[in-house]
């Protein structure tokens, strides 16, 4: 093991504090490299055997003005002694390359008093005058709300080690939280050459040396450091955010085609599909168009290669009547929606869980379609596997709605067993049963298979007018209602297969939360702290939001009062000119009481961040004592 | 058995494929419709070349003539409006195996899915694009379409059509990758037939604009050409299709035109009276999508496992 002189003797001799869990974040104007910092950071902290949650902190804009204060680009990574499911509450130190992106982040509640600020000095000498009064203003004010910052010379001290301070710094603060956070170098440095591999010799050991020497600044300044002991573990772990699992999901499913159109945040995921598909047989098609993108799949989908497309809340606006049309016509499709803030363009990078009511119920008429909410990073990956099955199976488009939470946190996954069974079996080319019609819907079921172009016999043509079973165009009123019944009863079908949720927590109590999609971690953490208080609370978190886990109503049934807590807008109970008739609801809260006539209650925000466990539970030990107090 | 090879065979085609072999339900367009002779020629064209109707895709869009999938006795696929060409491409990225027809009409191509239109040209995929130009929106009844021309009386624009109409062989003829355009009219069934014939053999999206007729609606704007064939211009040589005496007899103006100048398509193009029939334009080099798009077709089951497998650990930590 190569250590840098003095690490072992000094560490001794420095005060080391043992934590159960431990969150940093780098805040600095855009490109200056701290995603990468972070991302390694968690990359050595799972190599240790550490839970990690990673997430970046994305401006809307590429370039936003230096030192501005919605400028603020960045990252957060959560260390944790066990697994770590969520970005967690507020964070315990913050490296800040100036201090004017700090005021975003405090604006959004990411620190609180004590939290340590390593703040970049080098404004404090600026030639410019108002920066340096900026400076000074914010140290103090900073300050006054009780942030422990520490003004620290980092550029100057990267400079003895860098050509370039503008690109090498974000490895000398990666090696300065190494130190705080008491990584194993070892590990760092080959995450370092892992990261650069595609570059130099020459670049990898500059990089390298940039976190050697960021480490030693550490040693040499700080008085202490922390140690976030890891839970080794044999099992083999992947590193990946929700968009990469996406991608791997759709390799592992078989799919061979993912048509897109660039929208954020769910590009990324096309990214990595582009660098990697065509080695396991796949293509990217960038369509022209969010419309030609959804076409492109389901005509590649009706010649029997099951396709997916890949977009956000205003591209699936654009694939609304495609979306409609695959549902009329039964064509299995994967549409993966990774959700942002809106309405309209809204929030291209932030969170917000907004889209359940347009998948649900946005195309005109009657259009059943199954819709999956994978909560972790993991399920993303599988949800895209089972999502294909699904859509073949039931001949009918599948939505898997995920979020910008889920599409940049980074976490360890263990490694799925990709088993043959998940690939798409080889199109079926034989002939057509004699006689079958293309729309030979089981009347108890909805179900009928479904002829590939290139099968004998089989020759029909799709459409979205009403049709017979045939698939001839037919206007009359029995045809259309019985293509509606079958294309709903096919969903009761599916349904019947599916189990009723796991409660978290006792099964009954005064209060029982419900979520969906990327709070699953943060839910949880919040009810098991108040569990811990003496609460009586429990949680459900819903994967299958059409068709609807069964047996609700009678989960809901054994608690007092039952409530959704989701990242999408609902009027606050007593607003202005709110009744109780008029207020609009949280999305997964409207559901519910149209499924189970249950009077189900809804906390949510449209903050366009994720919620920390830490608001979760001061909202739910609110809850509980006024439903103690009316009880 | 003497003057032949040991390993001589006769071919004797398992299956032969007759006109009714592709004839689908009764076509339900108005009496004296062009579609009607479009869709004769597309039957005769699958006739000679024995296409086998499972492996045949008809996609079109929305309109009267997006109605044409459903008299074929193919496989079909009768989509939205505008959207017949990104459904094509779609068919065809995974299953370059199939000979797929598209049918569009000037609205559904030229207005709602212009924007299709531009890069499906660019694309540049193996399909024979028939695009059924009346000039007019025939199935919702009577509005202007963006090939209308000044003046046309339409229940959007009872007072005359404002804007000047897109001319869709100039403006395909300006699109990049574009490989092949031509026109021809519905009226004249052997040069519909030579130039769909000529279509279909063309490796990559070829464009064909069909003047038709709509008795309904826009009756008078083809009714002059239709009589007077000196109102068109046949195109010859190059690689325009071969026309017998009496087809070559029936129109008196004519023209040597090199199909392979693009300059010299365009100025064709330009053109309107006498209007331009025959190949305007092709190049067979141009990129194809499919080489891109058929990338790992073949591979085996095993191959593929492996290669997600070692996707999946260079996530490995």
């Amino acid at each position: 093991m190569t250590t840098i002189e003095g690490t072992k003797p000094a560490a001794a001799r420095k005060h080391v504090q043992v934590v159960p869990e431990y969150i940093v974040e780098i805040v600095s104007d855009s490109g200056e490299g701290a995603q990468k910092a972070g991302q390694t950071l968690g990359a050595v902290s799972a190599k240790m055997g550490n839970g990690v949650w990673t997430v970046e902190i994305i401006p809307a804009e590429i370039k936003p003005p230096a030192r501005s204060r919605a400028g603020a680009s960045g990252i957060r990574v959560r260390i944790g002694a066990s697994t770590v499911t969520n970005t967690g509450d507020e964070a315990h130190l913050v490296v800040a390359l100036n201090e004017q992106v700090l005021y975003g982040r405090i604006d959004q509640q990411a620190y609180k008093a004590g939290t340590i600020v390593l703040l970049e000095n080098k404004w404090a000498h600026d030639p410019r005058p108002e920066v340096r009064a900026e400076y000074a203003a914010a140290v103090a004010a900073f300050r006054a709300q009780g942030l422990d910052v520490r003004e620290v010379p980092l550029e100057e001290a990267c400079q003895k080690t860098a050509q370039d301070v503008r690109v090498g710094k974000n490895m000398f603060v990666l090696g300065l939280l190494c130190w705080i956070t008491s990584r194993d170098l070892d590990k760092a440095m080959e995450e370092v050459a892992f990261v650069f591999g595609k570059k130099s010799q020459d670049v990898i050991k500059k990089n390298q040396d940039l976190v050697r020497a960021g480490h030693a600044f550490g040693e040499a300044t700080l008085e202490q450091r922390f140690e976030i002991p890891p839970r080794r573990t044999d099992q083999k772990l992947l590193v990946l955010n929700g968009n990469q699992a996406i991608a791997l999901g759709v390799m592992a499913a078989g799919i061979e085609l993912v048509a897109m159109y660039p929208i954020t945040p769910a590009t990324s995921a096309s990214h990595h599909l582009a660098s990697a598909f065509h080695k396991v047989g796949g293509v990217v098609h960038q369509a022209e168009d969010e419309i030609a993108a959804i076409g492109f799949a389901i005509g590649a989908s009706y010649a029997g290669k099951t396709a997916c497309t890949i977009t956000s809340g205003p591209g699936l606006a654009l694939k609304t009547e495609f979306l409609g049309f695959a549902v009329m016509a039964e064509v299995p499709l994967v549409l993966v929606l990774v959700q942002r803030g809106g309405p309209s363009t809204g929030l291209p990078t932030k969170v917000e869980q907004g889209d359940l009511l347009a998948s649900l119920y946005g195309q005109p008429g009657d259009t059943p379609k199954v819709i999956l909410a994978p909560a972790t990073i993991e399920e993303c990956l599988h949800f895209v596997v089972t999502a294909r099955k699904l859509a073949e199976a039931f001949r009918m488009p599948v939505m898997v709605l995920t979020d910008a939470n889920l599409a940049t946190g980074v976490q360890p996954i263990p490694r799925p067993a990709v088993d043959a069974d998940w690939l798409a079996p080889p199109i079926d080319q034989s002939a057509w049963q004699n006689g079958v019609p293309a729309y030979d819907w089981d009347r108890d079921t909805g179900l009928s298979p479904r002829p590939i172009p290139g099968q004998r016999g089989g020759e029909y043509v799709l459409t979205g007018l009403a049709h017979t079973t045939n698939a001839k165009v037919a206007y009359d009123p029995d045809s259309n209602q019985l293509g509606c019944d079958m294309r709903s009863r096919k969903l009761a079908v599916f349904g019947e297969s599916l189990k009723p949720p796991h409660v978290h927590g006792d099964p009954d109590g005064d209060l029982l939360v419900v979520g969906w999609g990327s709070t699953l971690g943060a839910i949880e953490e919040a009810v098991d702290r108040a569990r811990g208080e003496g609460h009586r609370v429990s949680s459900v978190h819903l994967r299958f939001l059409s068709p609807l886990e069964p047996g609700l109503a009678q989960i809901f049934a054994r608690f007092l009062r039952v409530m959704t807590i989701e990242i999408n807008y609902s009027d606050a109970p007593g607003a202005p000119h709110g009744t109780a008739q008029n207020r609009r609801l949280a999305q997964l809260a409207a559901v519910l009481r149209e499924r189970t006539l249950v009077d189900i209650d809804c906390w949510s925000n449209v903050a366009g961040q994720p919620i920390a466990p830490g608001r979760i539970h001061a909202e739910l030990v609110r809850r509980l004592a006024a439903i103690k107090g009316g009880a | 058995m003497f003057c032949l090879k040991d390993d001589w065979e006769l071919e004797v085609p398992d299956r032969y494929f007759t006109l009714e072999d592709y004839e689908g339900g009764a076509a339900r367009w108005c009496p004296g419709c062009g579609d009607l002779a479009v869709l004769t020629a597309v039957q005769r064209l699958c006739r000679d070349e024995q296409l086998a109707p499972e492996k045949t895709v008809c996609v079109s869009g929305i309109g009267c003539s997006s109605r044409f999938p459903h008299y074929m006795k193919t496989y079909g696929f009768h989509g939205l409006h505008g959207r017949a060409l990104p459904v094509a491409c779609g068919v065809k990225s995974r299953r370059p195996d199939l000979k797929v027809f598209v049918a569009t009409g000037d609205g559904d191509c030229c207005s709602i899915g212009a924007g299709h239109w531009i890069h499906a040209i660019r694309y540049n995929m193996d399909l024979v694009v028939m695009l059924f130009d009346n000039a007019v929106y025939g199935l919702t009844k009577n509005q202007t379409s963006p090939t209308s021309p000044v003046g046309l009386h339409t229940n959007t624009h009872p007072r005359g059509a404002w804007l000047p109409p897109l001319n869709p062989t100039a403006a395909t003829l300006g699109f990049a990758n574009v490989s092949f355009v031509a026109q021809t009219v519905d009226w004249h069934p052997a040069h519909l037939h030579a130039v769909l014939k000529a279509a279909y053999h063309h490796k990559g999206l070829s464009f064909v604009r069909i003047l038709q007729r709509c008795p309904t609606y826009t009756s008078d704007v083809f009714a002059e050409m239709q009589k007077d064939a000196a109102q068109l211009l046949l195109l010859t040589g190059g690689d325009n299709p071969e026309l017998d005496a009496a087809t070559l007899r029936t129109f008196p103006n004519q023209r040597a035109h090199d199909s392979r100048d693009l300059d010299a398509a365009r100025q064709v193009a330009d053109q309107q009276l006498p209007m331009p029939v025959g190949v305007l334009y092709r190049n067979p080099d141009r990129l194809c999508y499919e080489e891109f798009t058929t990338v790992g077709l073949d591979m085996p089951v095993a191959d593929k496992l492996a290669a997600v497998q070692r996707e999946f650990d260079k996530f490995a930590v």
